[in-house]
């Protein structure tokens, strides 16, 4: 028996919070009282029990998410005693978290390349500083300044949806092929159009007020 | 109409079988109406007085000794004697004066100039008592608590209480208190769209991406939920907290009284005045939904006019706050990435939803017709009904709803910095970077605001604290991370910390329009003879679960490793359980707690033999390749399904 087995049953293993006893590390409830667990410290991925990938499959996702929160939610424990029910509340917090950000294709993106190491901020990529992107985004903006119809922000709207979905296609080739440095240049790209649609969004409420 | 709808005389309702600690009734506490309902496995009986009426009028009388008359009775009251009547007061939950509409320069209610020292509350006088709105509506949640009781022929302490989707922390906060000082633990707030969704997909088996249209006496919301076997996933919500079936009612007072202004001139009006004038606004509101035209008297002073409306000048009246439901139901749509004609279809809720301008509206805009075949003045209870039924019983059914409005902090310049955009799934919980601004800053003030807007001061002012004691350092340095964290109630709560020093500050956030601690305990102990040991009760509660809970995970325990003890230990541990056992039948706090923590030290001992044993098992191989796929297994179970 060495140290590094010892080691890995150490961390494989836990006392529950209930009854004391030992457990799996990663269960969500104790095998011995039922207890419900805290949540680990996990990727999204790991905690909704998926494969690391761009390509989600949402519905697939849905089933996961609603399946964990379906023994998880707080309304699940609304008799027990407090600290289960301070337990289920991280629970589901740590759920919604994750959902949300893997729910998103801009959002599960920002999270991928974010795991590389590399940070999208709202101002651009701190790996990529690409020209032709901040062009593209004042172009659009340009464009949008000029629609003063429905029509004209309905196509506006229409070609910026073809982008996206461009965008989208290009991150999963980039994302499978490990190109992070394309990644995070695509990101980028996708949330500027991101921020464009909501922009649109906007001009059409108030066109039509 | 469905089996859920049953009459109940008092005390022949069919008696939940579980026992009193499990009885949890279902409450939609409404501007207008409010309605109390209990489910027994799965079916809904809507409880009614003697005459058959489910609905109680959220309207309180007051007698000269303070003793409050609720509901048909106090309604009828309003004309003869309107001073000492209230109503509509959900529209002051969690607000200020402010924030009520006047008629004519004049409020329906007589309201106390603030004092020096008190908080922001609306103190109301009501025949020379002064009364707060949560007071008010713990009137209202009694009467409901007290029909309940004489149909169940027991006590009723736990209910599910419904509340608008796009209240706001200040306005839940405000009907939580409201609960507490009834006397009831609130399992659960739901938001009134959910219930009347769940209502909907348990008993109509509604499945598909649906809207709830839930236009009320005083509050509108619109709520786009995806329904599926047993999940009810509500993707967007929105609405107006002041905006319903009143301001109809207000559109026609408004205008007979501007008639009766042109016929004789200036008229100045007291609060009595204006509830006259709203109630009959409100009789003509309910004749025109079927009638095309009417004649009504307002008899105000001495003086009686004569008034007609028909149901097109009706229609302009209202016309501008209808069109305001449709362009919110057109935002929120737009906000979950939806088209009108993604709705598979809209149930209407809400009283002023029988209004027929506001239904063609809405058919109109979703291009279906709504769906109306639960009551809509009942669903909302029948919905709360059920849900307190899965939170006691237990269910498979899934609530997963939002926040209504996006939750900020004040930043420089007067600007809102979001911390948890609105439509986030609750519960949530995120954390925001500050820094100090000035060398050796020792304490910055954390505004949070809950609202849309990007300046602080169009937005709502939830609280503001001081986190004090930041060691110096140079503008810049310091790390303070604020962390909101919304629980599945829908309530906010903040912690702000420093993260060099580790210094802490957690607020529960007590918004301006609320009840201090010690105004809460003051009203308990003046109002209510058995809960003015209310704290103490809870605690009582609170330690009796947690005492079971500890001595149950003992007993599994040594279902497992009992082979561990020898028999004299297993009999300490025994003695120690029943000692616990013992003590959950008293009503001693401290006994409890202590008996609680001698059965905790006297297991220290097995469970630290129990770990060994777990780390023993496991480097024997075996189980440890058994824990591992049980890891893995956990992982992949969910891929699978
Ligand atoms: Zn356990």
């Amino acid at each position: 028996m060495n140290d590094a087995s010892l080691q890995k049953t150490k961390t494989s293993l836990k006392a529950c919070w209930s009854c004391k006893g030992p457990m799996p590390a990663t269960a969500l409830f104790c095998s011995t009282c039922e207890a419900v667990q805290g949540p680990v410290a996990a990727d999204h991925f790991v905690r909704l029990g998926m494969e690391r990938t761009f390509d989600v499959d949402v519905p697939a996702l849905d089933r996961l998410y609603f399946d964990l929160q379906r023994q998880l939610h707080p309304d699940r424990f609304a008799t027990k005693a407090p600290k289960e029910k301070a337990h289920s509340q991280q629970q589901a917090t740590a759920l919604n978290d994750a959902y949300e950000t893997l729910k998103d294709p801009l959002k599960r993106a920002d999270y991928l390349v974010h795991l590389e190491g590399v940070d999208v901020l709202p101002e651009g990529c701190n790996l990529v500083q690409d020209q032709s992107i901040l062009i593209e985004a004042m172009e659009m903006r340009e464009k949008l300044m000029m629609a003063d119809t429905m029509a004209a922000l309905n196509d506006i709207q229409r070609d910026t949806k073809v982008e996206v979905d461009d965008v989208l296609k290009a991150l999963s080739l980039a994302f499978k092929g490990d190109d992070i440095q394309g990644a995070c240049q695509l990101t980028t790209r996708l949330k500027y159009l991101d921020k464009m649609i909501g922009e649109v969004r906007q001009s059409r409420a108030r066109l039509m007020a | 109409m469905s089996t859920l709808l049953q009459i109940h005389e008092p005390g022949k309702s069919p008696v939940p079988h579980q026992g009193d600690a499990t009885l949890a009734v279902g409450i939609d506490l409404g501007t207008t109406n409010s309605v109390v309902a209990i489910s027994t496995e799965n079916d809904v009986a809507v409880l009614k007085d003697d005459d058959g009426k489910a609905l109680v009028p959220s309207v309180v009388a007051y007698a000269p000794d303070g003793s409050a008359i609720v509901g048909e009775m106090a309604k009828r009251l309003l004309l003869s004697r309107p001073d000492s009547v209230v109503s509509s007061i959900k529209r002051l939950m969690g607000r200020g004066a402010e924030d009520v509409k006047s008629l004519g320069g004049q409020l329906p209610f007589d309201i106390e100039p603030h004092h020096e020292g008190e908080s922001h509350l609306v103190r109301l006088n009501i025949a020379g008592h002064t009364l707060t709105p949560i007071e008010i509506s713990a009137d209202i949640l009694r009467a409901l608590r007290d029909r309940a009781e004489a149909h169940l022929g027991a006590k009723v302490e736990k209910a599910v209480i419904t509340v608008p989707a796009y209240f706001d922390d200040a306005q839940r906060v405000a009907t939580k208190d409201a609960a507490r000082l009834a006397g009831l633990d609130v399992l659960r707030l739901v938001n009134e769209p959910t219930a009347a969704a769940l209502a909907y997909g348990l008993d109509k088996g509604a499945e598909g991406l649906f809207a709830v249209f839930d236009l009320g006496g005083g509050t509108f919301d619109v709520s786009v939920l995806r329904m599926e076997k047993g999940v009810f996933q509500v993707l967007a919500t929105g609405g107006d907290a002041a905006l319903g079936g009143d301001d109809f009612d207000h559109a026609i007072a408004d205008h007979f009284l501007k008639q009766r202004q042109a016929d004789r001139g200036e008229v100045t009006l007291s609060a009595a005045d204006v509830k006259i004038a709203l109630m009959t606004g409100r009789l003509a509101k309910e004749c025109l939904t079927s009638a095309d035209d009417g004649e009504w008297m307002l008899s105000i002073g001495d003086e009686q006019s004569k008034h007609t409306l028909d149901r097109d000048t009706f229609n302009g009246l209202i016309m501008s706050d209808v069109d305001r439901t449709i362009k919110i139901c057109h935002e929120v749509l737009t906000e979950a990435g939806f088209d009108p004609l993604d709705v598979k279809g809209v149930v209407l809720v809400g009283g002023s939803t029988r209004v027929p301008l506001v239904r063609q509206k809405v058919e109109d805009f979703f291009g279906a017709p709504p769906l109306s075949d639960i009551d809509p003045d009942q669903v909302v209870a029948v919905g709360a009904a059920l849900q307190a039924e899965a939170l006691t019983v237990g269910s498979d059914t899934l609530l997963l709803d939002v926040t209504p409005l996006s939750l900020g902090l004040e930043t420089m310049g007067g600007l809102v910095e979001k911390v948890i955009p609105r439509n986030t799934p609750i519960p949530v919980a995120k954390a925001q970077e500050f820094t100090t601004f000035k060398d050796g800053q020792s304490a910055m003030v954390i505004h949070v605001v809950q609202g849309e807007r990007e300046m602080v001061d169009q937005n709502r002012s939830l609280a503001r604290f001081n986190l004090t004691g930041i060691p110096p350092m140079t503008a810049g340095a310091a790390h303070i991370r604020v962390t909101f964290q919304v629980d599945a109630d829908g309530m906010l709560t903040v912690s702000a910390g420093e993260d060099t020093s580790g210094i802490e500050a957690k607020v529960e956030v007590k918004p301006s329009y609320g009840l201090s601690e010690e105004e809460m305990s003051k009203m308990l102990y003046d109002s209510m003879k058995h809960a003015k040991d209310d704290m103490e009760q809870r605690f009582l509660a609170e330690a009796k679960v947690e005492a079971e809970r500890a001595m149950l995970a003992v007993r599994s325990a040594l279902q497992v490793d009992c082979s561990l003890l020898s028999v004299s230990e297993r009999e300490t541990i025994g003695e120690q359980m029943d000692n616990v056992i013992d003590a959950i039948k008293g009503t001693d706090r401290d006994v409890i707690n202590q008996a609680a923590s001698a059965l905790d030290k006297a297991t220290q001992a097995f469970a630290e033999k129990r770990m060994d044993k777990g780390i023993r098992d496991a480097l024997t191989g075996v189980s440890m390749d058994r824990l591992e796929e049980s890891v893995v297994d956990g992982a992949k179970e969910g891929e699978d399904a």
